[in-house]
């Protein structure tokens, strides 16, 4: 992959945040906008009412216009903030009252009032304005009134209400914010969940995911799923195939090994007897290493599929002692058992069984003649066993990497072996939730503990 | 361009013959450097008290006070409105469209009482109801009307005792008077009612309430109607000598205001003026000697109080003062 890795979380908490200030902008401007749009149409009623109730109260006498301003026309005007107070009216062009700036020239009898917002006396002014023709003789008179007042109180109401908009605004950034933040972390949380179950995995463990998934994920974890299937089923594969082929090869090595041995009993002939011994050697050799590669095959496999059950390791080990005794007086090395009573665990026989042999197969091989190979049973504080010898000890410098596959010490070289038995001892611990613990005795030799 | 002012008010220009102080007096403060020019509409005896408190506290300042009828105060400030800083006037209406035009100064330091300011630029420092002043005398052995109602049938059961003895601003001349009638008039029709009884008695016109007062303490009137009470009872000579009543029907009270001027060079001395002003309206109570009734003592449910609204220019619009003129003559001229 190329690039800084991007954040799916970071850009859906943006995406909402940035969505959430867009959202509370714009509703911070459409409740400006609303709220100007009202308090204009309120000052625009009173300045309506107040020019009608004038206008109202205009009568003809004589000729005369005679207008009895009524106080409410200019009471009504009164605002929080006080705001000033301008009139004008005129009878055709001619001003009558009030004040002359405000009056105009080309007086109409429109259908309604007509508003506007102009300068006067040095401020704003909302005007309404209104002409009416009243009935006369002998002819009918025009009659304008305007009514203004400056924008004070309007712009106090408006600031009012912008304030407010805008700590709503801010109020409802900041929950949306919070809530984009708790969404992004709750919506990406099955991911992470996924993520971790796989990562708490054992390296062996490659059964697909079963937990419930969002919709969303279930084509990642399928397709998750569908690798896994054919990583296991590509590895089973190559382990069967392994014990297949260490199998075929040990029955016709045994064959080999039958007639060798047959054909050394009839040569005579002392370079052709040596010859058949160095024969015989190496196809032991080769049959070893490929029971150990079907050994290895093998408890991959059952730990795969760990079925356990209840059982001694003591008898377990005796079993072994047992049948290795024999080999152990052919090397004239002395095998014991040692042990207070019963271990009962739960675990895999065979597993163990084919555990303990390797660990004890190496004391054979790496001890010195005379020597003896000890074997401990503990139950407290675990289940240990131990198989310590008198040998050389395992090479220091390599402790760390000599229970990987096929890896072999410094003090191999000339011995037969195929660096599976460490792998399989190791495999076997960690396959019943233990390890495998290498260390050398301060008075010389080796000495392998498996935990349990 | 021509001055709106002047042409709005040139109706009161042309009644009022040349506008003209009554009265003029330097008040000094102990180390004065600024002169505040004060123009008043109340006269100077009453308000020295105030003002040597003022210059008490602020010996800086120098105050030119003069005076001047309501009506022709509005007429010298259109002439010339750099002469003068600060306005006080009785004529409520006339204040406001003062401010209205602009003509004020907005002092947002300044705060009010409740309803006592407009635009904070006109504050109101008085709450003073119009009475019915009586000479006790003529109304010996009389029952004294406490209502209009009552004042109205005392003139109707004895009309040649009060021929030619009653006594009222002349509306035309006084700003003050003119702003008691419309507040009169727009309240109650009773108001209409007795002026028609006095005009039928031959009722007195006066242009200020100094006179009327003067003339009732003499016993040349025998009752006046709407004149400040704190005038009549300001003068020791006549305190006993007439009788003040506040009408129970309605009283119709106005509040002497001040307002600086949006010319003035000295804000900061007239703002202290103001400010003065208006904290002796809240603790005059507590002040003996405050000659004026302060806002704080006044109690407002029996009050009639003028409010400070636009509503206020509706008397002074030309077509609308031709009328009540109209109405006022013909009822009161004979
Ligand atoms: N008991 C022991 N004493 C000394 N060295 C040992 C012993 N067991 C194992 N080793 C060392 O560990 C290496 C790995 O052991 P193992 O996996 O059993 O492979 P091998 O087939 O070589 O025995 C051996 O090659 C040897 O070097
Ligand atoms: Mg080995």
């Amino acid at each position: 992959m190329t690039g800084r890795p991007w954040s799916l979380r970071r850009r859906l908490t943006l995406t909402l945040i940035g969505g959430a200030a867009v959202l509370a902008i714009l509703f911070y401007l459409v409740v400006r906008t609303y709220a100007q749009q009202i308090a204009q149409q309120s000052q625009d009623r009173i300045l309506e009412a107040s020019v009608t109730s004038l206008l109202d109260a205009a009568v003809v006498r004589d000729g005369q216009i005679e207008l009895d301003v009524p106080y409410a026309a200019f009471s009504m005007l009164d605002t929080a903030a006080d705001d000033r107070v301008f009139y004008a009216i005129q009878q055709g062009n001619e001003f009558l009252s009030g004040y002359d700036g405000l009056a105009l020239d080309d007086a109409d009898p429109g259908a309604g009032p007509i508003f506007a917002t102009r300068a006067f006396q040095g401020t704003q002014v909302r005007v309404a304005r209104l002409t009416r023709n009243l009935p006369a003789s002998p002819r009918p008179v025009l009659l304008t009134v305007s009514v203004a007042q400056t924008r004070d109180s309007l712009a106090g109401t408006l600031w009012t209400i912008s304030v407010n908009a805008a700590v709503f605004g801010a109020a409802f950034f900041l929950l949306a914010a919070g809530m984009a933040l708790w969404t992004s972390a709750s919506t990406l949380r099955p991911l992470g969940q996924i993520a971790a179950s796989v990562a708490r995995r054992g390296p062996g463990d490659l059964r697909p995911v079963i937990r419930p998934v969002p919709l969303e994920l279930s084509p990642l974890v399928a397709s998750f799923n569908s690798l896994m299937t054919r990583l296991s089923h590509s590895l089973t594969q190559s382990e069967t195939f392994i014990a297949e082929a260490a199998h075929r090869v040990r029955t016709p090595l045994a064959t080999v090994r039958s007639h060798a041995e047959a054909t050394l009993m009839r040569v005579d002939k002392d370079e052709n007897r040596q010859a058949l011994r160095s024969m015989i050697r190496a196809i032991d050799e080769s049959s070893r290493a490929a029971g150990q590669l079907l050994d290895h095959a093998m408890v991959t496999f059952r730990s795969d599929q760990l079925e356990t059950q209840d059982v001694d390791l003591v008898t377990i080990c005796s079993e072994i002692v047992d049948r290795l005794t024999p080999v152990a007086e052919m090397m004239d090395l002395e095998l014991g058992l040692q042990s207070d009573g019963p271990v009962p665990v739960r675990a895999d026989p065979i597993l163990i069984q084919n555990a303990v042999r390797n660990l004890v197969d190496n004391a054979l091989k790496y001890s010195a003649a005379e020597g003896a190979i000890q074997i401990t049973v503990t139950a407290r504080p675990s289940p240990t066993i131990t198989v310590t010898d008198q040998g050389i000890g395992f090479p220091q410098t390599e402790m760390a990497s000599l229970s990987q596959r096929f890896q072999r010490g410094d003090n191999a070289k000339g011995t037969v072996g195929s660096g599976l038995g460490l792998t399989i001892a190791k495999d076997v611990a960690e396959a019943h939730g233990g390890r495998l613990e290498l260390r050398n005795m301060e008075a010389g030799g080796a000495c392998a503990i498996l935990h349990l | 361009m021509r001055n709106l002012a002047f042409v709005i008010f040139g109706l009161w220009a042309g009644l009022v013959h040349a506008a003209e102080l009554e009265d003029r007096r330097l008040f000094e403060g102990a180390a004065g450097q600024v002169t505040l020019r004060v123009l008043s509409s109340t006269d100077t005896d009453i308000f020295a008290p105030i003002l040597d408190g003022f210059l008490e506290r602020n010996p800086t300042i120098d105050i030119d006070y003069a005076v001047a009828g309501s009506a022709d105060i509005v007429t010298l400030i259109s002439d010339c409105p750099d002469c003068f800083d600060v306005v006080i006037s009785s004529a409520m209406d006339l204040q406001l469209k003062l401010a209205n035009d602009g003509l004020a100064r907005r002092l947002p330091g300044l705060n009010g009482a409740p309803g006592s300011q407009w635009r904070q630029s006109l504050f109101g420092f008085t709450l003073e109801p119009a009475t019915v002043v009586l000479n006790r005398e003529a109304f010996a052995g009389r029952d004294v009307p406490e209502t209009r109602q009552e004042l109205i049938e005392a003139l109707r059961a004895d009309p040649e005792h009060f021929r030619g003895k009653l006594g009222t601003y002349d509306v035309r001349l006084s700003g003050l008077g003119y702003l008691f009638a419309t507040q009169d008039a727009r309240t109650s029709e009773t108001y209409w009612r007795l002026m028609e009884v006095f005009g039928n008695l031959d009722a007195q016109l006066y242009c200020c309430s100094g006179d009327m007062i003067d003339d009732l303490a003499r016993g040349d009137l025998f009752v006046a109607y709407n004149v400040l009470g704190s005038y009549a009872s300001s003068r020791p000579e006549t305190r006993d000598k007439v009788a003040i009543i506040t009408p129970r029907d309605f009283a119709t009270t106005m509040m002497r205001t001040v307002l600086v001027l949006d010319s003035t060079t000295r804000e900061a001395a007239a703002t202290a003026l103001v400010g003065h002003l208006i904290s002796g309206a809240w603790t005059a109570q507590d002040r003996p000697g405050y000659p004026l009734p302060s806002i704080g003592a006044a109690d407002p449910s029996l009050l009639n109080v003028v409010s400070l609204e636009p509503g206020l220019l509706v008397y002074l619009d030309r077509l609308k003062r031709q009328l009540f003129l109209g109405a006022w003559s013909s009822a009161l001229v004979r």
